[in-house]
C-alpha cells in the first residue's frame, strides 16, 4: 500500500478539521434518518388530521388539533370494494392466518433442521440444497397450478359439504393461504434452524443416544430448551412475512369476505368512488402496520438476525 | 432473502443403523427420514412438480382455462416478437426494460448507499443504536402500507410539489409518478428506500468483522481514511458485496406489490415489471399460456443467479 500523506498533515490539521468532520457525518446521518423516517411520519401525522387540515395545511405539519375519528372510520365504517364494515374484519382475517401458518411452518422447520443435522442420511445436502432453492424462486412460477389446486379442493369440499355436512376446511380461503405460506415457509424456517443446529455440540445427542433417548426425546428434552433464540428470529421472520403478503393474498382471497388485511387495504385506498379521504387511508394502513412495527420495535434485534441469517460471511 | 451460512459434508451417516431384527428399532431408525418426508414431498410436489407444470401450460394454448393440448413454444414466440416490439412499446416490452432499468439502479442504489450509511455509521457514533433501526425498519412492512405514504409523497397535487409550492418554491415542478416515461423511477426510489437499511446492516456487520489490526498497522503506515477504505476496507468486504448482490437481485426479479401499491400499474400499464406481467396476463387478460411463459422466463433468471451461488455455498468447504 502506498503511503502518500505524512503524518504531519494528520497533526496540524488538528481538532477543528476534527470536529468539521463531525458535524459532517452526523448531518449526513441525521438527513438520511429524515428519508427514511419520512412515509411513516407522513402517514402517522395525516392519520389524526380532519380532511379540511389535509387539504388547506401542508402534509408535513403537525395536526392542529388531532382527532382519532380517522382512525375509528378505518376500523369500523370504511368500504372496502362494496362492503362499508371497516377494516376490523380482514384485521382478523390476517390474525387468523397469520398465527396458525407461522406455527405450523416454524414447528416443522425445527424438525427438519435436527434431522438434517443430527440424523443425517446419504442425500441429506441435496435434500437441503432443493428445500433451499425453493426460497430464492418466484411465486409466480407456481401461482397458477396452486390456483387450480385449490379451485379443485374448493370443489371437492363442496362435494364433501353435501355428502357430510363439513367441509374440513376445504376451500376456506384461510385455510388455503394457511396451507400455502407453510408450503413455501418451509425452506426460510428449514434453514434457520438447520445453520443454528449445525453449531449445536453433536456429543451431547450421542450421549443422550447411549443413555437410550429416542429421536423426540432428544428433540423434546434437548434441542428444543436450547433453541429459545433461533425461534423467536423464525417467528418473527415468518410472521412479517405472512403479515405482509400480498401476491398470494390477492391471488388466492382477492375478493370476498375472507381477504387477508394487505389486500383489504390495498382496495381502501385504490377505491375511486367518491372523496378520497386521506386521513381515512393513513390510518387504516397505520393499523395494518401495527403488528409487524410492534414486533419490531420489540424485538428489532431479532428481525434483523433472521434477514441476515447466514447471509454475511464470517 | 438468506442463504446458507455454513456447511460440513459427510458422507458416511451420523448414527449407524446396525441391522436389527425388531420393527420397532427399524422405525426408530426410519423416523428421521419420516419426520422430514412431508416437507421434502411438500417441496418436490407444490415447488418443483408446480414448476413443471407451469413449464407445460406455457407450451400450450391456456386462455382462461388450462388446456393441456401441447400446441408448441407459441407463447415464447409471442414474447420473443414483443420483445422488440418497441413502438408503440408493447407491455412485454415495457415490463423487461423496466426490469433492466429498475434491476440495474435499485441493486447499484442500494450497494452504494448501504456501504456509504454503514461506514458513517462505523465511524463511533453516538446514537448508533437509535439510528440503526431507523434505517431498517421500512424492510419490516409491507409496502402495501408504505406505499400509500409514497404515493401521497409523489403526487403533485398532494405531496412533495404542493408542499415545497407552499413554501415558495413555485416552479418546482416533480410529475414522475404520473409521467409514463419516468414512473419507473419513482418505483426505483421507493425501492431503494425499502431495501438499502438492510443492505447497510450486511455492510456494518461485514466492517465489523474486519480485524482491527489491519486498520491500524496502516494508519500507523500513513494511510488517509479514503484510501484505508479504498485500498484496504472495500476489497476486504468482497464476500458481502456478492451476499448483498445476491439479495437484492432475486428482490429486485420478485418485486411485485411495490408496483401495485405504488402505481397501481402506471399509466396504460408503464411501470410493470415482468412479475406484473405475469399476474395481469395469467388473471386478468386471459392468456394463461403466455402469462406462464413469463414466469418461466423470471424463473430462470433468478435460477441463473442463485444456483452457482448456492452450489458454490453448498460444496464441501476446506476447514
Amino acid at each position: 500500500m502506498s503511503v502518500v500523506t505524512t503524518t504531519a498533515r494528520q497533526d496540524t490539521g488538528g481538532t477543528n478539521t476534527k470536529t468539521l468532520n463531525r458535524i459532517v457525518i452526523y448531518g449526513l446521518l441525521a438527513l438520511f434518518a429524515l428519508f427514511y423516517l419520512m412515509p411513516l411520519f407522513v402517514m402517522l401525522v395525516t392519520s389524526f388530521k380532519t380532511m379540511d387540515e389535509i387539504q388547506n395545511g401542508n402534509m408535513l405539519s403537525l395536526p392542529r388539533a388531532p382527532t382519532f375519528e380517522p382512525w375509528l372510520k378505518a376500523w369500523g365504517e370504511t368500504c372496502v370494494g362494496l362492503t362499508c364494515a371497516g377494516i376490523k374484519g380482514y384485521f382478523w382475517n390476517s390474525i387468523k392466518m397469520v398465527v396458525p401458518a407461522v406455527l405450523i411452518s416454524t414447528l416443522l422447520g425445527a424438525l427438519n433442521g435436527y434431522v438434517l443435522t443430527k440424523w443425517r442420511f446419504r442425500g441429506h445436502t441435496l435434500v437441503f440444497g432443493l428445500m433451499l432453492f425453493a426460497c430464492f424462486i418466484p411465486f409466480q412460477s407456481v401461482l397458477l397450478p396452486m390456483a387450480t389446486i385449490l379451485g379443485s379442493l374448493g370443489r371437492f369440499g363442496v362435494t364433501l359439504q353435501n355428502a357430510t355436512g363439513l367441509t374440513f376446511g376445504l376451500g376456506n380461503p384461510t385455510v388455503n393461504l394457511v396451507f400455502v405460506h407453510v408450503v413455501y415457509g418451509l425452506g426460510f424456517t428449514t434453514l434457520f434452524f438447520r445453520n443454528y443446529y449445525e453449531a449445536f455440540p453433536t456429543e451431547l445427542i450421542k450421549a443422550a443416544q447411549v443413555d437410550g433417548a429416542s429421536f423426540f426425546q432428544i428433540f423434546r428434552r434437548i434441542m428444543l430448551p436450547n433453541s429459545m433464540p433461533i425461534f423467536v428470529v423464525t417467528v418473527i421472520y415468518q410472521f412479517t412475512n405472512i403479515w405482509n403478503d400480498f401476491l398470494f393474498a390477492s391471488a388466492y382471497a382477492g375478493t370476498g369476505d375472507s381477504m387477508p388485511m394487505t389486500v383489504a387495504l390495498n382496495n381502501v385506498v385504490n377505491t375511486s368512488t367518491g372523496v378520497v379521504e386521506y386521513n381515512v387511508n393513513m390510518a387504516a394502513a397505520m393499523i395494518a402496520a401495527l403488528p409487524t412495527l410492534l414486533v419490531y420495535v420489540l424485538a428489532g434485534r431479532y428481525f434483523v438476525r433472521g434477514l441476515m441469517a447466514g447471509a454475511v460471511k464470517g | 432473502m438468506s442463504t446458507v451460512a455454513e456447511t460440513s459434508m459427510t458422507l458416511t451417516p451420523e448414527h449407524d443403523s446396525r441391522p436389527s431384527a425388531s420393527v420397532r428399532s427399524r422405525l426408530q431408525d426410519a423416523l428421521p427420514k419420516i419426520v422430514l418426508a412431508p416437507s421434502f414431498a411438500a417441496t418436490i410436489v407444490f415447488v418443483y412438480g408446480f414448476i413443471l407444470w407451469t413449464i407445460y401450460l406455457s407450451f400450450t394454448n391456456s386462455k382462461t382455462f388450462p388446456s393441456y393440448a401441447i400446441t408448441g413454444p407459441r407463447a415464447y414466440q409471442r414474447l420473443w416478437r414483443w420483445t422488440f416490439e418497441s413502438d408503440p412499446p408493447s407491455s412485454w416490452y415495457t415490463s423487461i426494460t423496466n426490469m433492466g432499468i429498475f434491476g440495474f439502479l435499485y441493486i447499484f442504489i442500494c450497494l452504494a448507499l448501504g456501504l456509504f450509511l454503514a461506514i458513517l455509521l462505523d465511524q463511533k457514533i453516538r446514537g448508533e443504536g437509535m439510528l440503526r433501526p431507523i434505517y431498517l425498519y421500512p424492510m419490516a412492512l409491507s409496502f402495501i402500507v408504505t406505499g400509500v405514504a409514497w404515493k401521497w409523497f409523489l403526487d403533485p397535487g398532494l405531496g412533495l410539489e404542493q408542499t415545497l409550492h407552499q413554501w415558495g418554491w413555485t416552479s418546482f415542478h416533480f410529475d414522475w409518478i404520473k409521467n409514463k416515461d419516468f414512473v419507473i423511477y419513482t418505483v426505483v426510489i421507493a425501492g431503494v428506500w425499502q431495501a438499502s437499511g438492510f443492505i447497510m446492516a450486511m455492510f456494518l456487520a461485514g466492517l465489523r468483522g474486519i480485524d482491527g489490526e489491519i486498520m491500524k498497522a496502516a494508519q500507523i503506515d500513513g494511510a488517509t481514511t479514503f484510501q484505508l477504505y479504498r485500498r484496504i476496507v472495500i476489497p476486504l468486504l468482497r464476500p458481502v458485496f456478492l451476499s448483498a448482490f445476491i439479495v437484492l437481485a432475486h428482490l429486485a426479479i420478485k418485486s411485485y406489490d411495490l408496483v401495485v401499491a405504488l402505481t397501481s400499474g402506471g399509466p396504460g400499464g408503464s411501470a410493470w415489471l415482468p412479475s406484473n406481467f405475469m399476474y395481469e396476463y395469467t388473471f386478468k387478460r386471459n392468456e394463461m399460456a403466455v402469462g406462464s411463459a413469463s414466469a418461466v422466463i423470471m424463473l430462470m433468471t433468478i435460477t441463473a443467479i442463485i444456483v452457482p451461488y448456492l452450489y458454490s455455498e453448498l460444496r464441501e468447504k476446506p476447514r
